[in-house]
C-alpha cells in the first residue's frame, strides 16, 4: 500500500507540477509573436472551412416578432462623448452625413433621409458577442450592396472599412478610434444592411445611432456603430494597427464568424 | 497465439506480453491528451470572459440564468458564489473571487486553471481554436480508423451477455472493491470500459465538437439544422460547458482507475502497445 500511495503521490504531484510549468510556459508562449504566428494559422483555416459551407448567400437566421430578446444589452461605447457628434446628436442627426470614398467610382455623401429613401430590408437576427452571450433583435435599413451600387467599385476595392464616432479608448494619437472591416462576400451578402432603426425605433445612441452595421454572419464586434465614414480600400496596412479594426488590432480575429 | 502451445515445463504463474493497443490508438490517445489539456484551460478563460449560461436562444445580463459563477463585494470582503437556478454555493477563493499576486480578485475561474493565466479572451480563443482543429482531426482520424480495422466492432461493442445487468452489476460492485480482471480476462475490456470509451468517443467528445461549432454565427448560417438541434446558440453553450464538465469526471476517474489497476503496465501500453497479464495456470 506505501509504495501505490508513494506512486500515486509522484503521479498527481508530477502531474500538478507539469501543468503548472505548462501554464506558466503558455504565458511566456503567448508573447512569443512565432507562437502566435501558428496559433493564428487555425483563423485562416477556419475562415476557408467556413466560406467552404456557406456559399455566398447562406442566410443567418432569422427570427420572428416573438423571439426578441426583452433587453438589448448595448456594448461598446454606449454614447461617443466628441463634441461633433454630440452636436450632431442634439440635432437629431439631421446635419449628419454619411461619407462613402476611397476606391469608388463615384464618391458621395448620403443624409439620413437619402438612406431611408433606399430601398430598406428587416430582419430579426441574433447578435453573438465574442464574450458569449446573445441578444436577439429586429434591425431595419438600407442593404449595402444598394450604396455600393450607387457608388460602383473600383476593380482594385477588396475591403469595406467603416470609420465609426466612437473612441473605445482614449489616446493621443487616435488609435482608441472604432473602426471596422468586411470583404466585399460579405459586403454584398443580403443580409449585410446599415441599420438605422432597431425593434421599430430609430436607432437609440447606445445601439449606435444614426447608423450601424450589420454582418450576420460574424460577431458582435463586427457590427460598427457610429458610422460615420466609408471607405473602400485594396488593404488595411495604412489604418491604424493594420488589422483591419479596433479588435483586431488587439489581438482579436479579422474573420468573427467563430 | 504462441503461449497457447504449452509444454509441461511452463511454470506458473507466469507473466506473458500481449499487444494491447495499436499504433493509431495510442498517437491519437496522447494527441487528444495534449488537445484536450488546452481545450479545456483556454475554455475556462473564454467561459471567464461571461460566466453566466442560459437555455435558448438568447441570454445575455439579466436574462434567467441556469448558471451563474460570480462575486459580492459586501463592504470590502469580496465572495465568490456558484449560483445553479436557484441554488447558491459560496465558492470564494476558488471560484467567483481568487487570488491574483496574493490579491483576492473577481474571477470565475482561477488564474491557475486559464491559458492564459490573466484576463486575455483574444489569446484564449487563439489557443481554442487551434487545438479544437487538432482535436477534429485527430478525432477523424482515430474515428476513421477505429471503423475501418474493426477496432470498435472488436474491443469496444460489448458482447450481449457483458449488458445483463447481473454481469453489468457484478462489474460495478467488483470495481467498486478495486478489483480488476485479471489473467486471461484482462486480455480485453471489461464491459464497463467498453461502454465508458464508446460513449466518450461516439458520444461526449463529438458533442463537445458539435456545441461548439453551433457557438459559432458562420457554422449556424451553413448548417442551421444544428441550432435547432441543441435548441439555440445558448443551449449549446451550456451543453459545451456541461459536456465538458463530464469529461474532466471521466478523466480523473480513468486516470485513477489506471493508477489502481497498474499504474506502469497501463501507461507502458498506451506508450508502447504492450500490456502485461499473470497467467495462473494453462489455459482451460
Amino acid at each position: 500500500m506505501s509504495t501505490l500511495f508513494t506512486r500515486r503521490r509522484f503521479l498527481v504531484g508530477g502531474t500538478l507540477g507539469t501543468s503548472a510549468l505548462a501554464l506558466s510556459g503558455c504565458d511566456v508562449l503567448d508573447e512569443n509573436a512565432d507562437v502566435a504566428n501558428v496559433l493564428r494559422s487555425a483563423e485562416h483555416l477556419t475562415m476557408k472551412a467556413q466560406r467552404l459551407f456557406q456559399g455566398r448567400d447562406a442566410l443567418a437566421r432569422e427570427f420572428d416578432e416573438k423571439d426578441i430578446s426583452p433587453s438589448f444589452r448595448v456594448n461598446g461605447t454606449s454614447a461617443p462623448d466628441s463634441e461633433d457628434y454630440v452636436e450632431l446628436a442634439e440635432g437629431n442627426f439631421a446635419a449628419w452625413r454619411l461619407k462613402v470614398d476611397g476606391l469608388v467610382e463615384r464618391p458621395r455623401e448620403f443624409s439620413l433621409a437619402d438612406l431611408k429613401a433606399l430601398p430598406a430590408r428587416t430582419q430579426i437576427t441574433r447578435h453573438d458577442c465574442v464574450e458569449g452571450w446573445s441578444a436577439i433583435g429586429k434591425w431595419t435599413g438600407v442593404p449595402l450592396a444598394s450604396l455600393l451600387r450607387l457608388t460602383g467599385l473600383k476593380p482594385t476595392a477588396r475591403y469595406v472599412v467603416l470609420h465609426c464616432a466612437d473612441e473605445l479608448e482614449k489616446t493621443l494619437d487616435g488609435s482608441g478610434r472604432y473602426y471596422e472591416s468586411i470583404d466585399l462576400i460579405d459586403a454584398v451578402h443580403p443580409q449585410t444592411i446599415l441599420a438605422y432603426q432597431m425593434n421599430g425605433d430609430d436607432l437609440s445612441v447606445g445601439h449606435g445611432a444614426p447608423l450601424r452595421l450589420r454582418v450576420e454572419r460574424q460577431l458582435g464586434y463586427k457590427q460598427a456603430k457610429y458610422i460615420m465614414r466609408i471607405e473602400l480600400v485594396d488593404s488595411f496596412a495604412g489604418l491604424w494597427g493594420g488589422n483591419g479594426g479596433y479588435w483586431e488590432d488587439r489581438g482579436y480575429e479579422w474573420y468573427a464568424g467563430i | 497465439m504462441s503461449e497457447t502451445a504449452s509444454n509441461d515445463n511452463v511454470r506458473y504463474p507466469r507473466t506473458i506480453f500481449i499487444r494491447r493497443h495499436s499504433v493509431v490508438t495510442r498517437l491519437t490517445h496522447w494527441l487528444n491528451v495534449l488537445c484536450l489539456s488546452f481545450l479545456l484551460l483556454s475554455g475556462l478563460q473564454i467561459f471567464n470572459a461571461h460566466p453566466e449560461l442560459y437555455w435558448g436562444h438568447y441570454g445575455a445580463n439579466g436574462d434567467p440564468a441556469v448558471l451563474t459563477i460570480g462575486s459580492n463585494d459586501d463592504r470590502g470582503t469580496p465572495s465568490g458564489f456558484v449560483r445553479i437556478v436557484g441554488l447558491q454555493i459560496p465558492t470564494t477563493g476558488v471560484l467567483g473571487i481568487s487570488n491574483v499576486d496574493g490579491e483576492p480578485s473577481a474571477r470565475a475561474f482561477p488564474s491557475w486553471a486559464t491559458i492564459p493565466s490573466f484576463q486575455d479572451l483574444a489569446a484564449g480563443r487563439r489557443w481554442h481554436f487551434f487545438f479544437a482543429w487538432l482535436f477534429v482531426i485527430n478525432g477523424i482520424l482515430y474515428l476513421g480508423f477505429s471503423l475501418l480495422t474493426g477496432h470498435f466492432r472488436r474491443d469496444l461493442a460489448p458482447a450481449t451477455h457483458e449488458l445483463s445487468p447481473r454481469h453489468l452489476g457484478r462489474e460495478i460492485l467488483d470495481h467498486a472493491r478495486l478489483r480488476f480482471p485479471e489473467g486471461d480476462e484482462a486480455r480485453h475490456y471489461n464491459a464497463l470500459q467498453k461502454l465508458t470509451y464508446l460513449a466518450v468517443t461516439v458520444i461526449l467528445l463529438p458533442l463537445m465538437v458539435l456545441t461548439g461549432l453551433t457557438m459559432s454565427p458562420g457554422v449556424d448560417a451553413a448548417f442551421p439544422a444544428l441550432v435547432d438541434l441543441f435548441g439555440g446558440r445558448q443551449s449549446a453553450r451550456t451543453i459545451h460547458f456541461v459536456t465538458a464538465s463530464a469529461l474532466v469526471i471521466f478523466v480523473v476517474v480513468h486516470v485513477a482507475m489506471v493508477v489502481l489497476s497498474g499504474t506502469w503496465n497501463n501507461i507502458r501500453s498506451m506508450i508502447t502497445g504492450r500490456y502485461a497479464i499473470q497467467l495462473k495456470g494453462p489455459k482451460s
